[in-house]
This record gives C-alpha cells, sequence and structure tokens, in this order.
C-alpha cells in the first residue's frame, strides 16, 4: 500500500508540473466561466433553466472533450514515459509492479477527475453565492458520472499504453477508439443503420456497449427523454430499462468497462518488457 | 553473487542476447565492455528483471522478476543517460529512499561529496539539472543505500575529474561488500575501477578475464609535464584537470591525478604528444 501510494503521489506531483495538466485544468475552469459569462443560467432550452441548465451543457461539452483529452494525454505520457527511459530507472528500484501500474492509475486519476469535477463545484458555489437555485440531485449524479467517465476512458488508456510499444502507435490507437466511439452515437451511425433497416437489437446493443453513448443518454435522457433529443436507439434503451435501472447502468456499466480494460492491461504490462 | 544460465533475449527476429553464460561472485568487479548494439544495455535490463527472456537470471540464488521488491532492494542502478523526471530533485530523493528503506539524508550527505549544493537544488525540476548534476545526484541515490550489487552504465561519463576522484573514493568504500557491474564503450574509461572484464559482442560474451591492478582505487598520482612551448588549448585543458603551471613561462605544470584516472589523462595528454618534452607520474603521493 505504501508503494502504491508513492507511486500515486509521483505521478500526480508529474502530472502537476506538464503542460497537458495545465491546459486541462484551463479548457473545463474555462468552460464553466464562459457559460457564466454568456449569461447561460439565465435562458430556457430544452426545459432546463437556471444552474440545470448549465450543468446540461457543461457535461455535454465534458463528455465531448474529456474522453479524447484522457486518452491521448494518458497515452502519450505513459508510452512516452517508457521511450524516454523513465521506466527504466524508475522501475529498477525496489517497487512491485501492481503497486507501479495501479499507483500510476490512481495517480492519473485524481489529476483527471479533480478538475472537472472543481469546476462544477465551483459552478454549484458561485450559483449559491449569487442565489441560482442548485438542482443537487442532478449534481450529485453528474458528478458521479465524471467520475465513472474519467475511470472508464483512464482504463481504456492505460490498457493501449500497455499494448502500444512506443508513442506514435498509442496514440494512433487512442484516436482511432475515441474515432469509433464517436461514429456509433446514436445521431451519427446508429441512426443511419437503422434508417438502412439494420436490425433494432443490433443498434441497441451497439448502443449499450458505447460508453460514450452510455453517457449521453444517461446525462440528457433521465431529465428530458424525448425522442428528438435522444435519437432512436437511445429511446428504446430508455424505455427497457426504465430511468431508475439505467441510471445504474450507465454507471455501472463504463466502470466496469474501465476497470477490465485497466486490470488486462495491467496483465499484458506485468507479462512484457518493462521498458 | 549473480548467475547468468543461457540468457537469450530476441527483438522481433533480432537476437540481441545469444545464451549469455556468466557467474560473477561476492566483491567482484566487472567491466562489460563493448560497441554499441553488443547487448550491454540489454543484459543489465535483464539483470534488474526489466526484460522477459529465455534462460535463468539470479541475484543472491533468486529471480529479479519474481522477488522484484525484495532483490531490487539490493541493488543500486545508475543509468546511462538520465531519465527526463520532471519532479522535484527533493521528491525524487524521497521517493527512492522511501522504496529503499533508506534515510534521505545519506543521498543528501554523498551527493555533497560528490560537490552538490543540495539545498539549493532541492526544489529545482530534475529534468532542468546540468548532465553532471543529473549523474551526480543517480550516483548518490545509488550509493546512498545498503545496495549489495551496484549496476552501472557509463557512471563518471559526465564528471569532472574531482567529482571523479570522489567517486573512486565512495567505490572504495563497498569494495568489501558490494558486486559491482560497469558499462561502458571503453574499457580506458573503468579498467582502474575493476577487477575483471567481460566484452560482449553481437550479444555473446567474447573475453572474459581476470584484471591484475596494482594501483588502488584511492591512490593518488603526482603528475608532472614540461611542454616544448605554450598551448592555450592544452592549458585550458590540463586546468581542467587541476594541473597548474609552475614558472612564469607556463612551460613546466605539476599536480595530482586520481589513480583509477591515469589512462584517461594519459588519453588527453597523447593528443599533444608534440607538445610534452617531459612527463612523469610517481606514485609516492597521498593527498
Amino acid at each position: 500500500m505504501k508503494q502504491l501510494w508513492l507511486t500515486a503521489r509521483l505521478d500526480i506531483v508529474e502530472s502537476l508540473r506538464a503542460r497537458w495538466f495545465q491546459i486541462y485544468t484551463l479548457v473545463f475552469g474555462g468552460i464553466v466561466a464562459l457559460l457564466f459569462a454568456f449569461g447561460l443560467t439565465e435562458s430556457r432550452v430544452l426545459g432546463f433553466i437556471g444552474l440545470s441548465r448549465l450543468l446540461v451543457t457543461y457535461i455535454q461539452l465534458t463528455m465531448a472533450i474529456l474522453p479524447i483529452f484522457v486518452l491521448i494525454t494518458t497515452v502519450r505520457s505513459v508510452a512516452g514515459d517508457r521511450e524516454a527511459g523513465v521506466f527504466e530507472y524508475l522501475l529498477s528500484l525496489p517497487v512491485g509492479l501492481g503497486a507501479w501500474f495501479w499507483g500510476k492509475i490512481l495517480g492519473r486519476y485524481i489529476v483527471v477527475f479533480a478538475p472537472v469535477f472543481l469546476a462544477m463545484l465551483g459552478a454549484v458555489i458561485w450559483a449559491s453565492i449569487v442565489d441560482i437555485d442548485v438542482p443537487w440531485r442532478m449534481f450529485g449524479y453528474y458528478t458521479a458520472l465524471l467520475a465513472t467517465m474519467a475511470a472508464c476512458f483512464l482504463g481504456i488508456g492505460m490498457l493501449i499504453s500497455a499494448v502500444a510499444r512506443s508513442t506514435d502507435m498509442a496514440q494512433g490507437a487512442a484516436f482511432l477508439v475515441w474515432l469509433a466511439l464517436l461514429l456509433f452515437l446514436d445521431l451519427i451511425l446508429l441512426g443511419v443503420m437503422i434508417q438502412g433497416k439494420v436490425a433494432p437489437e443490433v443498434a441497441v446493443t451497439l448502443a449499450l456497449a458505447n460508453p460514450l453513448q452510455v453517457f449521453r443518454t444517461a446525462a440528457l435522457a433521465l431529465f428530458d427523454p424525448q425522442l428528438i433529443v435522444l435519437g432512436p436507439s437511445a429511446f428504446v434503451i430508455l424505455d427497457l430499462f426504465g430511468a431508475t435501472g439505467y441510471k445504474i447502468f450507465a454507471l455501472a456499466y463504463p466502470a466496469t468497462l474501465g476497470l477490465v480494460s485497466a486490470t488486462l492491461g495491467y496483465l499484458i504490462f506485468r507479462r512484457g518488457d518493462l521498458p | 553473487m549473480i548467475q547468468f544460465r543461457n540468457v537469450a533475449k530476441t527483438f522481433r527476429r533480432a537476437r540481441v542476447l545469444d545464451g549469455i553464460d556468466l557467474s560473477i561472485g561476492t566483491g567482484e568487479r566487472v567491466a562489460l565492455i563493448g560497441s554499441n548494439g553488443a547487448g550491454k544495455t540489454t543484459l543489465i535490463r535483464c539483470l534488474l528483471g526489466e526484460y522477459v527472456h529465455e534462460g535463468e537470471v539470479s541475484i543472491g540464488g533468486r529471480d529479479p522478476r519474481q522477488y522484484r521488491t525484495e532483490v531490487l532492494g539490493t541493488v543500486g542502478f545508475v543509468p546511462q543517460l538520465p531519465p527526463p523526471l520532471k519532479m522535484p530533485v527533493g521528491q525524487l530523493i524521497d521517493f527512492s529512499a522511501a522504496l529503499c528503506g533508506t534515510d534521505p539524508r545519506r543521498i543528501h550527505d554523498i551527493a555533497r561529496r560528490l560537490g552538490l549544493d543540495i539545498a539549493s537544488i532541492l526544489t529545482r525540476q530534475f529534468v532542468r539539472l546540468s548532465g553532471g548534476m543529473k549523474q551526480k545526484l543517480l550516483i548518490a541515490i545509488a550509493l546512498g543505500r545498503e545496495a549489495r550489487v551496484l549496476v552501472m552504465d557509463e557512471p563518471a561519463a559526465n564528471l569532472d575529474p574531482e567529482a571523479r576522484k570522489i567517486f573512486f573514493d565512495l567505490l572504495a568504500e563497498r569494495l568489501d561488500d558490494a558486486t559491482m557491474i560497469i558499462s561502458s564503450h571503453r574499457l580506458d574509461e573503468v579498467s582502474a575501477l575493476v577487477n575483471r572484464v567481460v566484452e560482449m559482442d553481437m550479444g555473446k560474451v567474447v573475453l572474459d578475464d581476470k584484471v591484475a591492478d596494482a594501483v588502488s582505487m584511492t591512490a593518488m598520482l603526482a603528475c608532472r609535464i614540461v611542454l616544448r612551448r605554450f598551448e592555450p588549448a592544452f592549458a585550458k585543458a590540463l586546468e581542467g584537470w587541476s594541473v597548474k603551471p609552475v614558472d612564469a613561462e607556463s612551460l613546466a605544470w605539476a599536480g595530482h591525478i586520481a589513480g583509477p584516472d591515469r589512462l584517461r589523462f594519459l588519453g588527453l595528454i597523447s593528443r599533444y604528444t608534440a607538445l610534452v618534452a617531459e612527463l612523469s607520474l610517481s606514485e609516492d603521493a597521498h593527498v
């Protein structure tokens, strides 16, 4: 446990000094600041008003940015460290491979999750100060959704880092994974597939397997489940699961996917050459 | 202490290590030499449990891959290229000390002996230190604990003569209780530090020989050089070794050279042979 925490702390310190982290923090802090500055809390769209409107917009933007950011920065730094000889030196120290790998994940998870959560927390604190109603239930669920989203893509990123032997290959693979998930969003390829008479079961299964789609449906559908907003397969999914069932699924499935990916990454890392 | 039994390593189709059999006892100081691509770094990485390989590697009877924590707790490693770590120096020292179960002050002491002003660099990023400072710090981390095996890849390449002398002294303090493997491209860089030479080529051991060296690691040699004429470039090189002019015309020079560094020093002199009228190195000086 001591080795795990030492490694996590090391990764946190390394990340805090990295340029990607500064940009990452600036992006999410900037989004919240801009949403306030443009008076989003004053407008009503699709039934959302006040901080609910801001939170829905924030989570939509986060869903677009966080996955690719986490994937690329994780594979870049892990594969880059390996190429640059950081692994050769640090893994010559007496640290267990499990403590090293999971410590790295823990440290990076804290660094990835903290800025997106703190930006949202900042919005809630500001809303409380200027007397805007805070939708606490929504805030709580979105926090859980962001935590799960970070874990899911971090796990996938660590798996790619363990498999790829160079930074270029890792970056390319990460980008392809993100692109595939993006293409199979409800409103893009799945909509086209349904129009092209693909069995609805196939479309629904693909939508359920795609963590990006799961987050999108969960973030939006629970509060305004209209077909026009959700897309065809998401509407069917919500109809099948029910709101509460889907809420649980939207947290459990991506978290499991992230954990399974990370575990697979660890097994590959432990079995092969370390530097 | 260290055993390699039929160790082989293949990257894709390239066989980088080809059936290495080597046994290194306690107290042995081995120079691992060979040209680029000979397999030195791969062998070291197998020894540190970083590469999977065919055959068996053991340190103190244990597989370094299987018993990482226990085995690597007894190994000090200095890499050839310092890693580009962004963390502050203080954190690197604390991290290494915590993992190795040693007191960070011990590492600070050795770094100070090597000439590092440790207090002033504790908050500086490791990657922002000069090449020599990084090397000194990595040596201090490797020596600042109870390491029974020291694995060093070109450890003194970036050190100035003064720091090299202190480095030799530090190694001399560990002669009785540590096994050393010192990797280098050139034998003259490390010959004075070792009592055995293993040369590698194309992934095989092509030479394994003992070295009889009468000059101890802590010995100092009194040096005197008389030049035919003054040459500024040569004068600058001599001053880098703390050899100073002793006459008004700067033709006669004198100073002290660390015993293990004599081949390296003579290598420098050989480049200016035409200028040298007289040269003496005598062992009688102990400074």
